[in-house]
């Protein structure tokens, strides 16, 4: 098990070498100038030319990128200039905050998708399955920026029953000492419950928000390998052997089904990582979407490599972890190359 | 199946009980402190908390305006709508007890019992420094200081301990205002020293983290991007003690929920929220709105003249009158602007700026004007923008492309990148484009010497260029220097009436700085800067 993971690492190494380099000439490649972005509305030719000598950008684009691999092997990303931070260190920060909201999320959206997509496919075309259907499609549908909007609007301005979406926790309360980076376990291990009601509340409307939209996704995939296991010879034989309904359906289908069900979860986990920067906007997180957004828009390159680089090990490692998943679920698949 | 829904309703109801009763109890616990704080949310925040930095953004200049101290500073006076606007003509000492002014130096005396924030005093050793440093850092801080022609570190004299000599390098008007900008603050140089580095002489790594100032205000903890918190500092001698204790700055990107924030209560004060925003909510009453136009700003459409069509002088009068400009300040501005067009056809021009120009939206004019530059039948051209500011500058560039069109003039819209604005304004080969120029320091020469002189700074967008113009500047600023009102009246009258004539750029309005806040905010200053002055503020 150890040297399979040893090699699936491995193999992941010339596909992280191609990330490195296609960022960096990627991010070369954007337009804009970031010196004169960060010269300032009033620099000179000559002032955009001393900025961009103190960036290091006058030098031949090989030197650029040897400097920049070398300064990676350091465990050095750069600094950012539109937060002026190390790189490494915002991401290690940011990414807790995306990682703690988007667990929860789907998390949720699994608790309420799973059984939704289990009872769909059980009763194909009764209303269980029509709900379904309209609560999913409802969901993928509306973008998550309006749907953050909606929840704020309703549940902050309207009722008040929601905290300010000012991000992680109530401008009162400071935060808990760093161990896990994720607030909710943090404040109870300093057993601080007064900072941990605080970040559970500010969770809610984000994790909400995010569970609707990947509620469709998990649910429509559920449902359709439910399908086609419950259509399957070995179910009907064990219906036929007289097994109850709930113990066909628990031990016997849902385990065959739930390969497919675990893909797309890797999937949607990824995807929203990296990719639910509108709820972060919406809600103030500061999490690792909005900053690579804003790095972007900004010719940073230093950030926009380092979040790239973050998500691709991320996505790595979570392939490995699915893989292995998987041969736990399913004894006939092995984890190979 | 049953029991699974009912556990799921059951939960649901659970947490929808929970929820209301969260934020009351926090609410209450932190009642007292919040009266001494005050919470501001804007979109961005700093990037580095010294203006002497490389590329500090705008919201650092707020940090840096709290947390240091000056030399000198502005009075105050009673501005438009009786809001307290700074007095671009009477200085007070901040750090400096008393100054003199004599031909060709000025002499500051130090406010003895001025310490930084880590107890050092305040002496002319560090004046020297701080002024040294920001006229050799490079970019944006050694520029600001050579405007008002602070260039060489020579000019600054230590005469003893607490006494300061600035020399001129030569007679120019903008010297002391210059001294009063943001750029020329007075930085604890032992404690810099000792955390600079050979590669880093200057210590702006170590200040780009936190302040080392002897302002009103320290930063206490910043998180890039998320928040900053600052304190007061209790032995400020630079003005009256604050009554603020405790500045939380909170940065929400969507401007919907700043409003929000706001109209709950939850915020004190925001700022960069789109017109129609500030405009509801200024007539629903709720909040104190405060509208103040930029000093010595205009959005205006720059035409590049060096290239046809825009070349031709006839040309750039027809898009003069053609453009909406009733329908802009309605239907982007929302009334938040001041006219800077239709001026009375009798009415002198002022010794003044901004002033409005006496184009019209007067289509039978603009095509006849057209006609007359060989143009009959139209041309094609593209009208550029900033997507940083696409709130305003997208509608008003397709009511411009609108407008355009009916005397034949096909425009495409190009929408630039915020990044990639300044290099493309420097490039100087947009054909037509809109944009907002504002100086910090309010003079019509100065605008007019960034924006029309034929020296072509980047504010030259059109890259304009003429003799006479150019001696017209040149004579104002001479004139300004020497005290000759009589010439520099003349002066400046004749550059403005220039502009209007050969019309390279066309105003459109002097746009207005928003500040909402609640009710029982006051003390606000509009400051040239445009950001928060916390020092004079007051809550409750």
């Amino acid at each position: 098990m150890l040297t399979m993971i040893g090699k699936r690492l491995m193999f992941a190494i010339p596909s992280l070498i191609g990330v490195v380099i296609v960022t960096f000439l990627l991010t070369r490649a954007l337009p804009g100038d970031p010196a004169a972005y960060f010269a300032g509305p009033a620099a000179t030719k000559e002032a955009v030319e001393q900025i961009r000598k103190k960036l290091g950008l006058d030098k031949p684009l090989i030197e650029q990128f040897f400097r920049y691999t070398n300064d990676l092997a350091h465990g050095d990303f750069g600094n950012s200039l539109t937060t002026g931070q190390p790189v490494a260190a915002e991401i290690r920060n940011r990414l807790p905050a995306s990682a703690e909201l988007t667990l929860l999320g789907l998390i949720v959206s699994v608790v309420i998708a799973i059984p939704l997509g289990v009872l769909a496919a059980t009763r194909p075309g009764s209303w269980l399955d029509h709900l379904c259907r309209v609560t999913t499609t409802a969901g993928v549908s509306l973008p998550v920026f309006f749907t953050g909007l909606v929840l704020v609007y309703v549940f902050y301005f309207r009722l008040g029953w929601s905290p300010a979406p000012l991000g992680r926790l109530d401008v009162f309360t400071s935060a808990p000492p760093t161990v896990t980076g994720f607030y909710l376990i943090d404040t109870l291990i300093a057993r601080d419950l007064e900072a941990f009601r605080s970040a559970l509340s500010q969770l809610i409307l984000p994790a909400t928000t995010l569970a609707i939209f990947s509620l469709a996704p998990i649910a429509r995939m559920t449902r359709a390998s439910m399908l086609a296991v419950l259509a399957s010879e070995f179910v009907r034989t064990a219906r036929a052997s007289g097994l109850s309904p709930t113990t066909v359906i628990v031990t016997y289908a849902f385990r065959n089904a739930m390969l497919p069900v675990i893909t797309t979860l890797s999937m949607v986990f990824s995807f929203l990582l990296g990719a639910n920067v509108l709820v972060e906007k919406v809600f103030a997180w500061p999490g690792i979407g909005s900053y690579a957004v804003e790095a972007l828009i900004s010719s940073d390159f230093a950030p926009v490599q380092g979040f790239v680089l973050t998500m691709a090990v991320m996505y790595v490692l979570l392939n490995l972890v699915i893989d292995i998943l998987y041969g736990v679920i399913d004894p006939r698949v092995r984890l190979e190359g | 199946m049953k029991r699974r829904d009912f556990l799921k309703s059951v939960s649901g109801l659970a947490a929808g009980a929970a929820l209301p009763a969260m934020p009351q109890v926090i609410s209450s616990a932190y009642a007292d402190a919040r009266s001494e704080t005050l919470l501001i949310v804007s979109e961005g925040g700093p990037n580095n908390l010294d203006i002497h930095g490389v590329g500090t953004n705008v919201p650092g200049y707020e940090v840096s305006w709290n947390c240091y101290d000056r030399l000198i500073s502005h009075e105050m006076k009673t501005g438009p709508g009786g809001v307290p606007y700074y007095d671009r003509d009477k200085f007070k000492g901040e750090l400096a007890e008393d100054f003199k002014i004599d031909d060709m130096s000025v002499t500051f005396k130090l406010k003895k019992n001025a310490k930084f924030h880590d107890g050092a005093p305040v002496t002319a050793k560090d004046v020297k420094w701080s002024l040294d440093r920001a006229v050799s850092v490079g970019g944006f801080p050694t520029f600001q200081m050579s405007a008002g022609s602070l260039t060489k570190p020579e000019q600054f004299v230590v005469i003893d301990d607490y006494t300061v000599r600035v020399d001129f390098l030569k007679k120019d008007k903008l010297t002391i205002p210059d001294l009063a900008v943001i750029v020329p603050c007075i930085v604890n140089s032992e404690l810099v020293k000792k955390n600079a580095s050979e590669k880093d002489p200057w210590g702006l790594e170590f200040t780009k983290q936190q302040t080392a100032g002897s302002g009103a205000y320290k930063v206490t903890k910043w998180t890039a991007g998320t928040e900053v918190i600052m304190e007061r500092n209790e032995d400020w001698v630079g003005g009256p003690l604050p009554k603020i204790k405790r500045v939380i700055w909170r940065m929400v990107p969507q401007a919907g929920n700043r409003r929000a924030l706001l109209e709950r209560g939850d915020a004190d004060i925001s700022y960069e929220l789109p017109n129609k925003d500030f405009q509801e909510m200024k007539a629903n009453g709720k909040l104190n709105v405060v509208s103040l136009p930029f000093s010595n700003g205009i959005q205006y459409i720059g035409m590049n003249v060096t290239k046809p069509p825009f070349d031709n002088p006839k040309v750039r009068q027809a898009v003069a009158y053609a453009l909406p400009y009733q329908k802009i300040m309605d239907a982007v501005m929302f009334g938040l602007a001041n006219p800077m067009f239709g001026a009375a056809k009798d009415k002198a021009t002022e010794v003044a700026w901004p002033q409005p120009h006496k184009y019209n939206t007067d289509m039978e004019k603009a095509k006849a004007l057209l006609i007359e530059a060989g143009y009959a039948s139209g041309f094609e051209t593209t009208i550029s923008f900033d997507l940083n500011f696409a709130g305003v500058n997208e509608p008003l560039c397709v009511l411009v492309q609108e407008s355009l069109a009916q005397i034949g003039i096909k425009t495409t819209i190009n929408k630039v990148p915020g990044a990639n604005w300044r290099t493309e304004l420097n490039k100087k080969e947009m054909p037509l484009f809109t944009n907002v120029f504002s100086g910090w320091l309010d003079y019509p020469e100065y605008f007019f010497y960034w924006c029309y002189h034929g020296n072509n700074s980047v504010f030259n967008t059109m890259s304009y260029k003429s003799a006479e113009m150019d001696k017209l500047i040149d004579g104002a600023r001479t004139a300004a220097a020497a005290g000759d009102t009589a010439t520099y009246d003349k002066d400046v009258k004749g550059f403005v009436d220039l502009a209007y004539t050969d019309i390279p750029r066309i105003p459109l309005y002097q746009p207005f700085v928003n500040v909402a806040m609640q009710k029982n905010i006051s003390g606000y200053q509009y400051w040239f800067h445009r950001r928060l002055d916390y020092r004079a503020m007051a809550k409750g």
